[in-house]
């Protein structure tokens, strides 16, 4: 196992570099700084003295190889920065973001998983049925549903209408917040993993294998437990992996909706302020997340199903 | 029976009077909920670091500068200090500071903080925004370049009586009500991480940032007004999303919010929102700017044939729902140097062309508008203006580009005509020196004016101590604006702010209408948040 994972982090780290010379090369041909978007609102107001020191401060005047040199120089030693925005070390605004992000992702994630698991599973096993058909149903409209759409359903249901739930925010960070932007977040998770689940499960019913197990007389629990169930898995947790991945970065939509106080709404306030430290940074963190569930995916992998080996 | 009658009247009557009494007696206690709109997160809680909008929301009710703006009667008043006096030349100000204003350490303010802080914002290696209204102080230019290390327009006289010279005859009020300038404790401030835990004289004592969801805040007890604040505690909750919002206001669990054109509608014919609906004229001025370096453009015939071109009207009525003012000038209706008689340029076609054709465009010619998404002041519009621009001949090609951007080309120069939104108050003098022909482009002279007449007037407004005189010289250079059209002169921003009829003492402020003191805003027992 120890030198799978060694290979899997020594990926990880070239897949890194290039992520940073991406967003950097990205954020130097993009028009727009930060010292302009400071009056984008046309609410603020600056005057050309200012932005001028604004400029020389943060950088933006050095030539494009001489900051990123500079920026090379401070990854290397864990250093992300200092945001333009708010004047503190990016690694301190991400840090307050970090949490709340997975939170939000985790639960979306145990969702999806509960209800998308079960759903596909009990399509598969009786396909054609009516409970095919509503789950399947069900997952297409939940991959179709734009999250914003239906995070606004969601408020207005079980907010509006009901009162159960609060329509926003964080309050004290407990689950009565956590419930709508969870669901809105992981609707499409969930639906996905049905249909996977129910392709893998109707694939590995079909196998030979599955076959010789019922010829010998196997009770049909024990061939969906110990035969469908374990090699459907490896499909299935693929997908969790991808999904749980890919949720934090994907999770901007809600968390600005929600007004949730994750990554990403701190990804997508800094982009449009142009906060380029602050930027890279949570795209760093969004990407090295991505990268680590991949590998524990991959290593999962390896304990499922014995026959996977890395060469 | 007559007398029961009676009696059950003059009881009915008391009561009622009683009940109204208490719904105009600020009631102590309770939680103010106010929204902040413009963004996901706050920039900072640092006030001299952050010129946003929505920063100042925060602002208002942690930290105090030394003038506050008066809603009332639209202008900035005394806020720190008790009293001030001017000197003959109009260029000293002494002002006596409030010997009752203390720090949220529980520190009495004195001179010395208002000149340690000034100093703070202007120094050169920061870049602080508020520099731009510090720099009128004799010295502070020298502090921000770095040839010396205190302001020589500062002086202190005692702890409670400062002495400021100024560079040239201006209202100093206007310089210095910005949460930019706001006076803070050096101590605080040294010890690092000021943002984190920002320590101020405003009515509120911070508590708690969540970064990216609220700022808490509670009452602070030896703020300087009597009885004031009325609220135990106040929470900014930041809410970007205006559907959210909507949902969040309806379901009581915000006290205000802001609307959009869309949501301005919906709450109009609502019988029950449409009674908390607040609106002011904000000093902003939406307008399509033309860059005289393209040619046809430095004609001012081919200036006023658009504006006599558009439908203007129409365009408020129908796109902006109503949620703008007709723009009749550049300085928006709350400027004391608005001209009330002033009446916009009418719908007439007939007249574009004739205007067109005097100038040498017969056929017209073509343009590329350089326009962001927003759909008070962006492509909607633009949309809407092609079909009048094509009926006289001018053919309009938008060129989108992100709202970031747009100010970077009207800098640079990089377009012929860009539409936006501009601050165009409180100061109408420094609002009119974006068209005063030595402002170079970077700062605000976008359309590259140039008129002496325009220069004179405005010199002359500069120089002029009486305030009425120099309001009426501003409303020349105002008039003469409308004459030159350097601009489609498209809207005033109409602010919306919808309240919960349990929050009284909300003030229809123009510089911006999220900016409340809330100080005076006071919530009765009906409020569902305690």
């Amino acid at each position: 196992m120890l030198p799978v994972l060694a290979r899997r982090v020594a990926n990880i780290i070239p897949t890194l570099a290039a992520v940073v010379a991406l967003v950097f090369l990205l954020f130097s041909v993009l028009p727009g700084s930060f010292v302009s978007a400071m009056n984008e609102d046309g609410r603020s107001n600056i005057d050309p003295a200012v932005m001028e020191r604004m400029r020389k401060e943060m950088g933006l005047d050095d030539p494009v190889t001489t900051r990123f040199a500079k920026y090379v120089t401070r990854i290397a030693v864990g250093d992300l920065g200092t945001s333009f925005r708010t004047r503190e070390p990016v690694t301190k605004l991400i840090a307050a973001r970090i949490w709340p992000s997975l939170k939000l992702v985790f639960a979306a994630m145990c969702f999806a998983i509960i209800v998308g698991v079960p759903l596909g599973f009990l399509a598969a096993l009786r396909p054609g049925s009516t409970i095919d058909t509503a789950a399947m149903v069900g997952a297409i409209s939940g991959l179709s549903l734009s999250q914003f759409w239906l995070g606004l359903m969601l408020m207005y249901l079980f907010a509006l209408q009901l009162k159960w739930l609060p329509s926003f925010g964080y309050g004290d960070g407990g689950l009565r917040h956590l419930i709508l932007p969870a669901v809105a977040l992981g609707v499409g998770p969930m639906a996905l993993l049905a249909r996977t689940t129910r392709a893998a499960v109707l694939d590995v019913l079909n196998a030979d294998f599955v076959r010789t197990a019922r010829s010998k007389g196997m009770t049909e629990t024990r061939v969906v437990e110990w035969h469908v169930l374990r090699n459907a898995l490896v499909l299935v947790i693929t997908t969790i992996g991808l999904q749980f991945g890919s949720l934090m970065g994907a999770a901007v939509v809600v968390e600005k909706l929600f007004a949730w106080p994750g990554v990403g709404s701190l990804l997508v306030d800094s982009v449009f302020q142009r906060d380029i430290p602050t930027v890279q940074g949570c795209i760093l963190l969004i990407v090295t997340f991505f990268l680590v569930i991949n590998t524990l995916i991959d290593l999962a992998y390896v304990s499922i199903d014995p026959r996977i080996r890395y060469g | 029976m007559r007398k029961l009658v009676w009696l059950a009247a003059v009881a009915f009557a008391v009561l009622g009077i009683a009940a109204a009494q208490a719904q105009d007696t600020p009631r102590r206690g309770g939680t103010i909920r106010m929204t902040a709109p413009y963004a996901a997160s706050f920039g900072s809680l640092d006030p001299h670091a952050t010129p946003r909008a929505q920063d100042d929301i925060v602002g208002k009710a942690l930290q105090r500068s030394l003038y506050n703006w008066d809603t009332a009667n639209n202008k900035p008043v005394l806020e720190l200090a008790k009293s001030v006096s001017v000197s003959e030349d109009g260029l000293t100000y002494t002002y006596k500071l409030r010997d009752d204003a203390y720090f949220h350490n529980g520190r009495k303010m004195t001179a010395d903080d208002i000149i340690w802080s000034y100093t703070r914002i202007m120094d050169g290696t920061k870049g602080f925004p508020g520099a731009r209204y510090v720099r009128i102080i004799k010295g502070a230019v020298d502090v921000e370049k770095g040839q010396a290390k205190e302001i020589s327009g500062l002086k202190k006289i005692d702890d409670f009586t400062l002495q400021m010279t100024l560079t040239e005859r201006v209202e100093p009020g206007y310089y210095f009500f910005a949460g930019t300038t706001a006076i803070l404790p050096k101590e605080e401030v040294e010890k690092g991480n000021y943002a984190a835990n920002p320590v101020g004289l405003g009515p509120f004592k911070f508590k708690e940032h969540i970064p990216g969801s609220r700022v808490v805040a509670e009452r602070w007890d030896k703020f300087y007004k009597p009885g004031m604040p009325y609220a135990d505690k106040l929470e900014v909750l930041i809410m970007a999303e205006a559907a959210a919002r909507d949902v969040a206001f309806r379901n009581k669990e915000i006290d205000t919010s802001i609307l959009g054109p869309a949501q301005y509608v919906a709450y109009r014919a609502d019988p029950q929102l449409s009674k908390g609906i607040l609106e002011v004229a904000e000093m902003f001025t939406r307008a399509m700017q033309f860059n005289p370096t393209y040619k046809p453009f430095a004609d001012k015939r081919v200036r006023q044939a658009i504006n006599y071109a558009i439908d203007t009207d129409l365009i408020i009525k129908r796109l902006v729902k109503d949620k703008a003012y007709r723009a009749v000038s550049w300085l928006p209706p709350s400027s004391a140097a608005f001209d009330k008689t002033m009446k916009p340029y009418p719908f007439d076609p007939a007249k574009a062309k004739k205007l067109l054709a005097d100038a040498g465009y017969p056929n017209g010619f073509e343009f590329e508008l350089s326009t962001s998404q927003n759909e008070s002041w962006g492509l909607p519009i633009v949309e809407a203006i092609i079909p009048y621009l094509d009926k006289v001949g001018i053919k309009l090609k938008p060129k989108l580009v992100e709202v970031t951007v747009l100010t970077e080309i009207a800098m640079k120069g990089e377009h012929q005509a860009f539409i936006g939104s501009n601050l165009t108050g409180p100061d109408s003098l420094a609002t009119l020196r974006c068209y005063y022909s030595k402002t170079p482009r970077t700062a605000c002279n976008y359309t590259s004016f140039n008129n002496p007449e325009f220069d004179k007037l405005l010199d002359a407004a500069g120089e002029e101590a009486d305030m009425a005189k120099r309001n009426d010289l501003l409303r020349q250079a105002n008039n003469l604006l409308y004459e030159e059209a350097p601009v489609w002169f498209f809207n005033y921003n109409k602010a919306v702010l919808a309240y919960q009829p349990w929050i009284h003492g909300l003030q229809a402020n123009p510089t911006e209408i999220t900016h409340q003191y809330p100080e005076n805003i006071w919530v009765d027992a009906t409020s569902p948040a305690k």
